[in-house]
């Protein structure tokens, strides 16, 4: 017989006690993972923001748009290198819950501003000559069981009417963070089509995307691009994309940085759970440390009776909710509208602390028994009854 | 130094509860020979467990105090001065020289009867056929070999205190310590229990100072000493 025999039956004593105490652990640590995976999808769509990117919309919100006579003057603009633009299309594909980006683009200079969608160079020349031909993203491919050459109707929504697309191209990813599941069109089909639906409302352009050369000049150059439009009838607004979608998603932002926050309140649960349960368990034992002392046992064998116990527990239950973030998170993901978080997986980092605070409560909840336990003078730990 | 195991020097010991002293032994001068069986009787509350804690090396006398006589408050077990070893020493002096009976057994609950009469001896280098050795021949001993593998709870209280006597004697100490050892028994196991003691002194050589409330268990005993007002007397 070992220490480590004695440490794993005092766990067995109270099965019922110790088995509740893992589920609540793993519980938590499952929860922590999936707040922690939602948190780090939603900053995944603003770290895949280039900064050299400026997204140049109206001023008022980006649900207004912009001329298309702007497009020359913020070219022109020192520091600008690239100039092109999207509208949001949004419109109904299948049925108003398939959602994911469905932008008019200008179709000629579009992808030279975003490198981290890599399409086959015959196919773009073949998307740019066909006006009603469109991109899609990879997952978006996967998705629905998209191949080339296949139409996709979409039921427009913002700008009414029925499409239909072929798509030409399919675009990967340069990155694992890198959106794929966009769906991009030509501008100027959509610009004839109002022109013949809704005259006078052509022309409009949703947002420009300005390459600039030099990402540390992206303030100048924005307050140069809205100084051209001050007052005029449209004012603009530039900054860098990180911020443009960081405004896009701000409405949520609270609700994110209440879940960033609740996840770490969860590791304090934890603790309470589990020091609850050592708190108890040194207790009723008191006595039998007092015994143990007794007979020629250290110091350090109490801590590591005590510690080794609480250890067992915290990393059971941390592995069993680790184990089940996963598949929850899959779960989560697949009950989600498709496209609502471009990257949507458990990170390294939450997965280390994961596991690294299942670990720093095992240790916490065993500091104050093994306080209680080796303060505790032998006589009168031998005097407590029961 | 001495044929004396035991030597308690002017002991005194004094609890504060809250800043209120309680004195509960003073003065108390002791010499227990070696292979002694020593009875301590006295009322409740008279401080029996107490001396035995301090024999025992679980609790420590007054400190020497403002009396310049070095002989105050000193506790000498086989040659050494308890007092002057820290808490870890005294620990590991503990396993060595002590072995434990107490009167409501103290066994621990998780483990078996085979188990807990093993557990001094985690603390050895013995080898695991030595110690299954040691504990084969404790357990034969208190004639608890067929219960090995019994828990505690399987067990009658007289069965429970003969394994927390294996447990005692397994390490092989010179001195036995037992409070009460038939306190929370019967007529019959007392007398089983007492005879097991009765034969640990004589067959196996071990000193042995017992507490007790019980007169037969005290027969027993050599030499019977009472307690009284935190006084000793024979
Ligand atoms: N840790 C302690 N703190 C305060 N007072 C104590 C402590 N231990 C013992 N006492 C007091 O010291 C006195 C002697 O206690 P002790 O347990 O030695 O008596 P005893 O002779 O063994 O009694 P009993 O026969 O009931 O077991 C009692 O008044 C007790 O209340
Ligand atoms: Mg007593």
């Amino acid at each position: 017989m070992r220490i480590r025999k004695l440490v794993f039956k005092n766990m067995m004593r109270h099965k019922l006690r110790s088995l509740l105490t893992v589920l609540g652990i793993a519980i938590a640590v499952m929860a922590f993972g999936l707040l922690r995976t939602v948190v780090n999808a939603w900053y995944a769509g603003v770290d895949a923001s280039s900064v050299n990117r400026l997204i140049t919309r109206h001023a008022v919100s980006f649900i207004f748009t912009l001329p298309l006579s702007y497009r020359d003057q913020i070219a022109r603009v020192p520091g600008v290198a690239n100039v092109t633009f999207a509208n949001w299309f949004q419109g109904v594909y299948i049925d108003p819950d398939q959602f994911f980006a469905r932008l008019a683009v200008d179709a000629d200079t579009y992808l030279d501003a975003y490198p981290e969608f890599i399409v086959e160079p015959q196919h773009l020349e073949t998307f740019k000559k066909e006006r009603s031909a469109c991109i899609i993203g990879e997952k978006i491919a996967q998705t629905y069981n998209l191949k080339l050459g296949d139409i996709m109707p979409v039921e427009g929504d913002i700008y009414p009417g029925s499409y239909e697309f072929v798509v030409r191209a399919i675009y990967k990813p340069r990155e694992k963070r890198t959106d794929a599941t966009q769906m991009l069109f030509h501008w100027k089909y959509l610009d004839e089509r109002i022109r013949q639906s809704q005259p006078g409302r052509e022309g409009k352009v949703g947002w420009y995307i300005v390459t600039i050369s030099d990402p540390t000049k992206a303030a100048q150059v924005s307050e140069a691009i809205d100084d051209l439009f001050a007052n005029s009838r449209a004012e603009t607004k530039s900054e860098t994309e990180a911020a443009f979608q960081q405004s896009f998603v701000s409405m949520s932002g609270a609700i994110i940085t209440a879940m960033n926050f609740i996840s770490f309140v969860i590791i304090g649960i934890i603790l309470l759970v589990l020091g609850n349960t050592m708190v108890m368990t040194a207790r009723e034992r008191m006595r039998e440390y007092a015994v143990l002392k007794t007979l020629g046992f250290t110091r350090g064998h109490i801590i590591g009776l005590i510690a080794g116990e609480s250890l067992l527990i915290s990393i059971i239950g941390g592995a069993v909710g680790l184990f089940f973030t996963f598949p929850t998170t899959e779960a989560f993901a697949a009950a989600l509208p498709s496209g609502w978080f471009p990257v949507f997986e458990v990170a390294p980092t939450t997965i280390v602390l994961s596991a690294s605070s299942a670990v720093l409560v095992g240790v916490l909840a065993a500091l104050f028994p093994i306080w209680r336990a080796t303060s505790m003078k032998i006589v009168d730990g031998l005097r407590q009854v029961g | 130094m001495s044929h004396q195991t035991i030597e308690l020097k002017n002991v005194s010991k004094t609890y504060m509860r809250d800043s209120l002293e309680i004195p509960v032994l003073s003065n108390i001068s002791l010499t227990v020979p070696e292979g002694e069986f020593l009875a301590l009787m006295g009322p409740s509350g008279s401080g029996k467990t107490t001396l035995l804690n301090l024999i025992a090396g679980i609790d420590r006398p007054d400190k020497k105090g403002s009396n310049r006589n070095p002989y105050v408050n000193q506790i000498i077990v086989h040659g050494t001065d308890l007092g002057t070893l820290g808490e870890s020493a005294l620990a590991a002096w503990r396993s060595r020289h002590m072995g434990f009976i107490f009167q409501f057994y103290n066994l621990l609950p998780v483990l078996t009867a085979y188990e807990n009469v093993e557990l001094p001896l985690l603390l050895t280098k013995l080898s695991r056929k030595e110690k299954r050795e040691h504990v084969e021949a404790a357990l034969n001993l208190v004639g608890l070999a067929d219960r090995m593998q019994h828990y505690p709870k399987q067990l009658s209280g007289g069965q429970e205190q003969r394994v927390a006597i294996a447990r005692a004697v397994v390490s092989d100490p010179t001195i036995i310590v037992a409070d009460e050892p038939t306190g929370d028994l019967d007529k019959v196991s007392a007398a089983e229990i007492m005879t097991l003691l009765e034969r640990l002194k004589s067959e196996y050589k071990k000193t042995i100072v017992m507490v007790t409330h019980d007169p037969r268990a005290a027969e027993k005993a050599h030499k019977v000493m009472h307690l009284e007002k935190g006084e000793l007397s024979s």
